[in-house]
């Protein structure tokens, strides 16, 4: 049985007990990263008064953690043949990638004043025509298609790069994914990883009340992935569990993580409405510094 | 067509390592000559043409010029979303092959009849559309479409079609193939896309119309046809396809709003085929193409 809930024995023996930035990745701290990033996503949303501020939010820190100490990318050669492939599935919450992407050094800060702009290179879904960005996405139940046939090239070409998804619940009530559940554990494809951002809220309501997902770990055991379920803004967690490549030879893993939509501004949190509102001046400068305050405790 | 297919993508493939083919569980008696020579290259992604058509994006995205194949409206309306999203938009190639273009399946029914497919895959605005008139011009296609990787479509026939070209036609993007000419009326014309070939070539019969095919076409083609009309008296156009949203509609809006509009008379299937049980040759006849 794959499918367990997080505990300490579950970690990687190189992280347990110490912070992410420490022990993996001494050039880039993953909290102030997300922090960071909550930061500029929270400008460019309200500075273009768009939309899906809270889905941002709510995968922030497993971004974070992605670019920080997972992914073998380098902004200096984004293109490598090499690289490992990140794919967000739910391309309306592309503030929190842009923004890692320039924080990390892919291209530059400014570039994030343009959001929401004509003209801007940042698509308000994201867009591959940023670099750093594999794919575009802003219809859902399209990313992991795509990644099983990045993993599959891989697999078959022996290549040893990983491909990591990041779906929303919500849109696993897509058909396309459930395809690809099944044609991925067919396949073996045992360098593809999946995360869903489990924020138990979709477009206009619970995920409960529109179409359960749940027992979602079991169901997605019984396709045949190894599955794991992690607290999504627990950082040292999120490191654990994905920087290990394969948790089980043979099967693709799938990370569920609990996450809080809007995380990091209370206001925002678990509110439906943020799926679709953006901040005021006034709630800007309380969104702001409820994560700077939060950074610095 | 499907055979030539096969046998040209086989020829194709072994001087081309990164062509790949991705089936939706279809191609029974036609797609073991690639997977006996290629197993690494083959994909049997199951009944699930979303993720066939996804996958198919994502391995193309890693060097590979994936062709998907399946039956009809399978591999395009189906998936419309990711081959417009993930393959067109990516510009990618793929190819998106379509067996039983038009009514080739006959008594199979509406489901199995493809005859509003070029009004989908026409509006992309990277797809080239390959739609040949015979064996002859489907190994020109594919020639062609190796050559040049990017979206496109494919849309076969099924199996015997007639051969009406002595030898493999040089093929270009917008451009009409002359199939018969000699001793003709060179201002009157008449063009098929696809299939329809056999009944244009019957409907001109021994005189009159001279008969082009143009197995090559798409959004960036448009601009070509202008100045081809211009020296034209007649330009009849052929499909087995409704006319909504199919070649002849194409070809008017190239046209529109200028003088040579008037010149042009699509001939496409009536909207009646699109509930009848009946063999390709009567649905051909009923709906209005075949003379």
């Amino acid at each position: 049985m794959d499918t367990h809930s997080l505990s300490a024995s579950d970690f990687d023996a190189t992280v347990t007990g110490e912070t992410v930035s420490e022990q993996l990745h001494p050039r880039i701290d993953s909290r102030a990263l997300a922090a960071q990033m909550r930061c500029q996503a929270l400008r460019m949303v309200a500075r273009a008064n768009a939309s899906h501020i809270g889905s941002a939010l709510s995968i922030t820190d497993i971004v974070a953690v992605l670019y920080s100490v997972v992914l073998n990318v380098d902004p200096a050669n984004p293109d490598d043949p090499r690289r490992d492939r990140f794919l967000l599935s739910k391309g309306h919450a592309c503030v929190a990638v842009y923004a890692a992407l320039a924080e990390t050094g892919f291209f530059p800060r400014e570039t994030l004043e343009t959001y929401g702009s004509d003209g801007s290179p940042l698509m308000a879904h994201i867009s591959h025509h940023v670099a750093g960005v594999e794919f575009s996405t802003g219809a859902l139940g399209h990313a992991l298609p795509f990644g099983v046939g990045k993993a599959l090239a891989a697999q078959r070409t022996r290549q040893d790069w990983r491909t990591i998804v990041l779906l929303s619940d919500g849109e696993c009530g897509e058909g396309s994914n459930w395809e690809a559940f099944m044609f991925a554990a067919h396949h073996k494809l045992d360098r593809l990883t999946a995360i869903i951002d489990y924020n138990k809220l979709q477009s206009l309501g619970s995920v409960a009340d529109t179409l359960g997902l749940e027992p979602l770990a079991d169901k997605l055991t019984a396709f045949g992935w190894a599955v794991r379920e992690v607290d999504g803004h627990d950082h040292e967690a999120l490191a654990a569990n994905l920087r290990p490549a394969l948790w089980h030879p043979g099967k693709p893993q799938m990370l569920i993580a609990h996450t809080t939509k809007g995380k990091g501004v209370p206001f925002m949190e678990n509110k439906v409405e943020w799926h679709y509102k953006s901040p005021n001046a006034e709630q800007l400068v309380e969104a702001l510094a409820a994560i700077e305050g939060a950074s610095h405790a | 067509m499907r055979n030539a297919f096969i046998e040209e993508l086989v020829t194709l493939a072994h001087t081309h390592d990164n062509i790949a083919l991705v089936v939706g569980d279809l191609g029974y008696s036609v797609i073991e000559p690639f997977v006996d020579s290629f197993p690494e290259r083959f994909v049997n992604a199951g009944v699930a043409e979303q993720n066939m058509a996804g996958l198919a994006a994502g391995m193309a995205s890693e060097g590979y010029h994936v062709f998907t194949y399946s039956i009809a409206n399978f591999p395009t309306f189906r998936c419309a979303e990711q081959i417009r999203n993930d393959i067109d938009h990516h510009r990618l190639p793929v190819t998106t092959v379509a067996v039983g273009g038009g009514v080739a399946y006959g008594n199979l029914g509406y489901s199995h009849h493809a005859v509003q497919d070029y009004a989908l895959m026409r509006t992309m605005p990277n797809m080239l559309i390959a739609a040949p008139g015979d064996p002859a011009e489907t190994r020109a296609c594919l020639r062609h479409l190796i050559d040049n990787p990017g979206p496109s479509y494919l849309r076969l026939g099924k199996a015997g079609e007639p051969v009406f070209h002595e030898t493999v036609p040089e093929v270009e993007p917008g451009q009409w193939v002359p199939v018969a000419t000699e001793g003709r009326d060179p201002a009157r014309v008449m063009l098929s896309t696809g299939a329809a070939l056999g009944a244009a070539l019957q409907r001109a019969g021994n005189g009159g119309h001279a008969v082009y095919s143009m197995p090559l076409w798409s959004m960036k083609t448009k601009s070509q046809q202008l100045a081809q009309i211009r020296s034209l008296d007649e330009l009849v156009t052929l499909e087995d396809h409704l006319i909504d949203g199919g070649f002849g509609s194409w070809m008017a809006e190239c046209v529109i709003g200028t003088p040579e509009a008037t010149k042009l008379h699509p001939i496409a299937l009536s909207d009646r085929v699109c509930d009848m049980v009946a063999s390709q040759a009567t649905l051909n006849r009923i709906g209005g193409l075949a003379a």
